[in-house]
């Protein structure tokens, strides 16, 4: 990928949905084929725009969740109750249909393989579509960086990419995935059953010393609390890049 | 490009239609008021809290929060644009515009045409002068009669409605004055250098 020159406008193209993924109860991972796509990195996000056949028009921004070696172009979206774009993308489109998108977006909350500090991802529900482009880009790179994530869901069901992130951290002595379930827990889960915390953030995780490279991601109230705790605990507020979703923020 | 597609059974699921000529291209109408940084949030007191206002590279004026206080106060009501397409309308505000700042420096023109806004955590953002002065721009310190949440900026925030809101920098702790333009944080980084969201100016080239 190479930086879009200064002044080259971002133009609206055709994507064509390929395949639609069953990530949970409410979420779908959209496989997008987008002739003449400039390729993006990890952590970067597009605008969609959907056109009714009244012309009515509606725009909405989602990150991207595959990696920059995949062919596919896939986004992760979850449905909101009550919202206008994310029901029809979840519940109404189909493989073959299409509608426009441009991008790459976003140059700051992205990352990859060409760094030595360990990465350290800290995801809320669906927000981690971002983080997973991450993960699968060091996974396709066969990258050795030490990465952790810690994943908070309201439970199992809710965890998106489970099966995917448990192959990873199994096959990948420097990747580790923590899942907390913050309402509902399997019988005999032995893993965290709370929201995110001091102890869960400082216990067995990246020292400041070791200059993570942080990303978190997810609903505005886990974003505001992590964060500060990160910066409590001695990490630098400039180490830490964020991406906060409200209910009728990016991700509606 | 091609034909635009047209999403079968896709609908507006709007209520009500914003008129509009108060929703620019692209932008929904939102009621809550969401919260979008690049970093943590700054926990800032206003004891320690001052504004600095720059000429190049030299102090104009630098006011404590009591003495900004002290200041004129403006209350505006209007409406707001994010770049990630949520608009609100009829938001309340209520600071010391950029007029009554060069007022109180005893400024009648100001010296330069572009201000670069810095902030804590080192966010900064580029305006040119002329989209501050006679009302356009304002340091805000209330909002709805509130003081200003950490989290969308409090203590102090950049105020500059007609433009998309990343250019109204939260945690605002000086301004400087520029003789050239220059991007700032998000306008280095693919977005676009003025933002009018009437012409839907999001991003480089737009």
């Amino acid at each position: 990928m190479t930086e879009t020159a200064p002044g080259r406008r971002l133009d609206w193209q055709l994507a064509q949905v390929r395949e639609i993924a069953v990530e949970t109860f409410r979420v779908k991972s959209l496989l997008l084929q987008v002739p003449g796509w400039q390729g993006h990195l990890s952590g970067q996000h597009v605008d969609i725009r959907l056109t009714a056949e009244d012309g009515y028009q509606a725009q909405r921004s989602y990150s991207i969740s595959s990696p920059p070696e995949d062919e596919l172009l896939t986004l992760t979206v979850e449905k909101v109750d009550n919202g206008e774009v994310s029901p029809y993308l979840v519940d109404d489109l189909r493989a073959g249909d299409q509608f426009e998108l441009r991008g790459p977006i976003g140059r700051y909350f992205v990352w990859t393989v060409a760094t030595v500090w360990p990465l350290w991802l800290i995801a809320g529900g669906s927000c981690i579509a971002p983080l997973m482009a991450m993960l699968r880009h060091r996974a396709r790179r066969k990258a050795r960086i030490p990465a952790l994530l810690i994943y908070s869901s309201r439970s199992l069901e809710d965890v998106i990419y489970r099966e995917e992130l448990d192959a990873m951290a199994s096959h990948d002595p420097d990747l580790r995935v923590v899942n907390t379930l913050t309402r509902k827990q399997p019988t005999g889960w032995a893993g965290h059953r709370r929201r995110i915390d001091k102890e869960l953030l400082a216990d067995a995780c990246f020292q400041p010393g070791q200059n993570p490279e942080i990303f978190v991601c997810g609903p505005t109230s886990l974003v505001e609390t992590v964060s500060s705790l990160l910066v409590e605990l001695g990490h630098d507020p400039l180490g830490i890049k964020t991406e906060r979703f409200g209910p009728s923020g990016a991700a509606s | 490009m091609a034909e635009t597609p047209i999403s079968r059974g896709f609908k507006s699921r709007r209520a009500e239609q914003t008129p509009k000529d108060r929703l620019p291209p692209g932008q929904y109408v939102t009621t809550d008021f969401p919260v979008l940084s690049a970093g943590p949030t700054p926990q800032i007191k206003v004891e320690s809290w001052t504004l600095a206002l720059q000429l190049h590279g030299s102090l104009l004026r630098k006011w404590s929060w009591a003495e900004f206080e002290a200041l004129p106060q403006t209350t505006v009501k209007t409406d707001i644009h994010c770049v990630t397409k949520w608009s609100k309308l009829d938001t309340t505000w209520q600071g010391v515009t950029f007029g009554d700042l060069l007022k109180a420096v005893g400024l009648t023109d100001p010296p330069e045409p572009y201000i670069m806004a810095h902030s804590d955590g080192g966010y900064t953002t580029n305006i040119p002068v002329a989209d501050l002065v006679d009302g356009k721009g304002m340091i805000a310190t209330r909002y709805e009669g509130l003081p200003v949440l950490p989290s969308h900026g409090g203590p102090a925030r950049l105020f500059v409605p007609h433009l998309y809101f990343w250019k109204s920098a939260k945690w605002v702790r000086r301004l400087q004055f520029m003789e050239t333009d220059e991007g700032g944080f998000w306008e280095s980084l693919g977005y676009h250098n003025y933002g009018d969201p009437w012409k839907e100016q999001r991003y480089d080239g737009d």
